[in-house]
């Protein structure tokens, strides 16, 4: 690869910003300043000025537009091709949501305009925290955690509110084994200790072992339903009706809200909380680190508790007034503030312009043609001559996402799940997530999405089937995959021991920088 | 490496192994489970002087899959944890029966040794 990519041109390398870098060489050259100059010692205290330059590359115009262009062309996104990643939803996101998103009322909002000034933006707050309770079938909604594990905490803590509130000192919460890592994660955090519980072999909760596990010491059941095996828990009201019986809280992991959107609702099931993925379930741009959100909704027992402020209504209801909006600060039970300010609020005006564009049958078509879409990618890979090197780890009618493990191509083909997810970049498309849940070995987690249609579906079917035909007869050739991709298998190993932190010209330009320690990484999905 | 799981040792059905030097014992992660866990980038070992429970979780591994719990195949005291794994954690993959090692601890009850399982009983779980 090192030979080939020194006939590359520069747009094909992997060559950093710093790396292309010439000392002396500008973008741009600003005419001569007509101000009379100032030295920067006269301007500011000596604490506050650089002892050394900043390190910034040299970098011609053409040459940082060459630079970013190429980058652009090495990502893989929705926009390129498929992208099965289970539990991470990637759906289309509409163009027009950008369009909304970009309207400067929207993005030139400044989060500390007074609120008589944000009306406009407030409402729209408003509406969606009115409309997400519909879904969800729980009333009270606060948009500001920012990520679904963000709002996991904020759950734990209402949680935690509660309980104290009535004088209750609880200390562990249960999770199933099939739940996602930041749940676990989550519990730690919120200084609660995690206790699991195991999975029957219908590929749902084991109600035995859970209410071995009840007790009053119990503060929260978090489940996810379907779960990330993509399987819908028919025992959800038996579970509710346990955890309730200890006087515990049910905590919803929206994770995959995406499967039963507007046909089933978590309030509706006994759920106490929810969280939502706005990012996952309501379309926007991501898998690219965010930004997200993971607003909650709560039943009228958990409210007093809710973050502050809360977006609220304050103008007289129905027609007789003008509709008003405000931040409601007074909430002395509140616990307190999840973030600064109100949250991601790019990403509420796509889900508002999402919901508004779907309406209520849209979003429960949308969801029936995800788990469309799953089963029908589920019985093309099922067909006897995948299906015998990837098995399904539960054979069930499906949800949104299923789970083939990769036990039978590790055996009897010696590729690993690994393998086949590098070789499939070599196709064009993105792979499933794997090694997820751990409960299934080697295992595949497809996640097909409403927004592909039936040929894409198809395509899959036949690079997984084409992968294994290969590796019948060298499976040499996946254990060495991708080999057209800019760089070929990475050092994820050395990546998580050896982390290069940052990287700057300094005395040996392209030198890495690394951490000094060994950080222990988190374990959580996106 | 290729897949061994030598004679001399004593498994438990979590994937570990213990060896047993008469009061002693040495624990560590069978080859099957390093496999499974694919390469270890960090090992989080228990306190020196703490005590571990058969069946129950006493330090942790990372992989650049997961994070996942070691079970102690037998109870005691830590007397020693293998500090040579900070710096080289992948010793778990490449040698997982010698400097792979995690932790030397002082035995409870060594009756317990007699629900261990031997080198041809746990090759059959697998």
């Amino acid at each position: 690869m090192s030979e080939e990519a020194g006939r590359r041109p520069a747009e094909h390398s992997t060559q950093t910003i710093y790396e292309r870098s010439v000392e002396g060489r500008r973008a741009f050259t600003p005419p001569a300043d007509e101000v009379p100059q100032v030295a920067i010692e006269d301007l500011l205290p000596p604490e506050a000025i650089r002892r050394r330059p900043a390190e910034l590359p040299e970098v011609s115009e053409p040459e940082i537009v060459r630079h970013f262009n190429g980058l652009s062309k090495k990502n893989f996104d929705l926009d390129t091709g498929f992208y099965p990643l289970g539990s991470c939803t990637m759906k289309h996101n509409p163009k027009l949501h950008e369009r909304v998103a970009a309207l400067p009322g929207h993005a030139r909002l400044h989060p500390l305009q007074d609120p008589e000034y944000a009306q406009g933006a407030l409402g729209l707050m408003y509406r969606l925290q009115v409309a997400l309770g519909e879904i969800a079938g729980l009333p009270h909604v606060s948009l500001q955690p920012s990520a679904g594990s963000h709002g996991e905490l904020a759950g734990l803590l209402l949680t935690h509110a509660y309980h104290e509130d009535r004088g209750e000192h609880r200390h562990k919460v249960l999770t199933p084994d099939t739940a996602h890592g930041t749940n676990p994660a989550t519990v730690t955090m919120a200084g609660y200790e995690v206790v699991k519980v195991g999975t029957d072999e219908h590929g749902g909760v084991d109600i035995d072992d859970l209410r071995a596990r009840a007790d009053e010491d119990v503060a929260c059941l978090m489940l996810t339903n379907p779960n990330t095996l993509g399987l819908f828990d028919r025992n959800i009201e038996e579970i509710a009706e346990i955890v309730h019986g200890v006087g515990a809280t049910l905590y919803y992991d929206g994770a995959n809200l995406n499967a039963v959107m507007g046909i089933s609702r978590p309030g509706d099931m006994g759920f106490d909380i929810v969280h939502y993925n706005l990012h996952k379930s309501f379309t926007q741009p991501h898998g690219g680190g965010g930004p997200g959100a993971g607003p909650i909704a709560v039943s009228d027992r958990i409210e007093p508790y809710l973050p502050r402020p809360q977006v609220v209504r304050t103008g007289s209801e129905g027609n007789a007034g003008e509709a008003r909006y405000g931040l409601e600060e007074d909430r002395p039970k509140s616990i307190g503030r999840m973030r600064g300010f109100q949250g991601n609020f790019g990403v509420f005006v796509r889900a508002y312009a999402y919901i508004c564009s779907l309406g209520g049958e849209g979003l429960k078509e949308a969801s029936e043609t995800a788990v469309l879409n799953a089963n029908y990618l589920r019985a093309r890979l099922g067909e006897e001559d995948i299906a015998r090197y990837l098995p399904i780890a539960f054979d069930r009618i499906c949800m949104h996402e299923f789970v083939l493990s990769g036990s039978g191509a590790r055996d009897e083909l010696g590729i690993k799940t690994l393998d086949i997810a590098k070789r499939m970049l070599d196709h064009e498309v993105h792979p499933p997530t794997v090694y997820f849940p751990l409960l299934v070995e080697e295992a595949l987690m497809i996640e097909p999405t409403e927004t592909e249609p039936k040929e894409r579906l198809d395509h899959f079917a036949e690079v997984v089937r084409s992968i294994l035909r290969e590796a019948e007869q060298d499976p040499e050739i996946a254990r060495n995959a991708p080999y057209t991709t800019p760089v070929r298998r990475l050092d994820e190993a050395g990546a998580a021991k050896r982390p290069v932190v940052r990287q700057g010209m300094g005395e040996n330009p392209g030198e890495p920088r690394r951490a000094a320690t060994n950080p222990a990484g988190a374990t959580g999905a996106v | 490496m290729t897949e061994s799981y030598p004679e001399d040792l004593k498994y438990h059905a979590e994937h570990d192994w213990a060896r047993i030097d008469g009061e002693e014992a040495t624990f560590g992660v069978t080859w099957y489970a390093q496999d499974a866990l694919g390469e270890v980038v960090f090992y989080d070992p228990p306190e020196v002087g703490s005590t571990v429970t058969r069946d129950k979780a006493y330090a942790e591994v990372e992989s650049v899959k997961a994070v996942s719990d070691v079970f102690a195949p037998l109870s005691g005291e830590i007397m020693a944890v293998n500090e040579s794994l900070a710096q080289s954690p992948e010793s778990i993959n490449s040698d997982p029966y010698g400097d792979g090692w995690l932790v030397r601890v002082k035995l409870t009850d060594t009756s317990e040794v007699e629900s261990l399982l031997d080198a041809a009983a746990y090759r059959e779980l697998l």
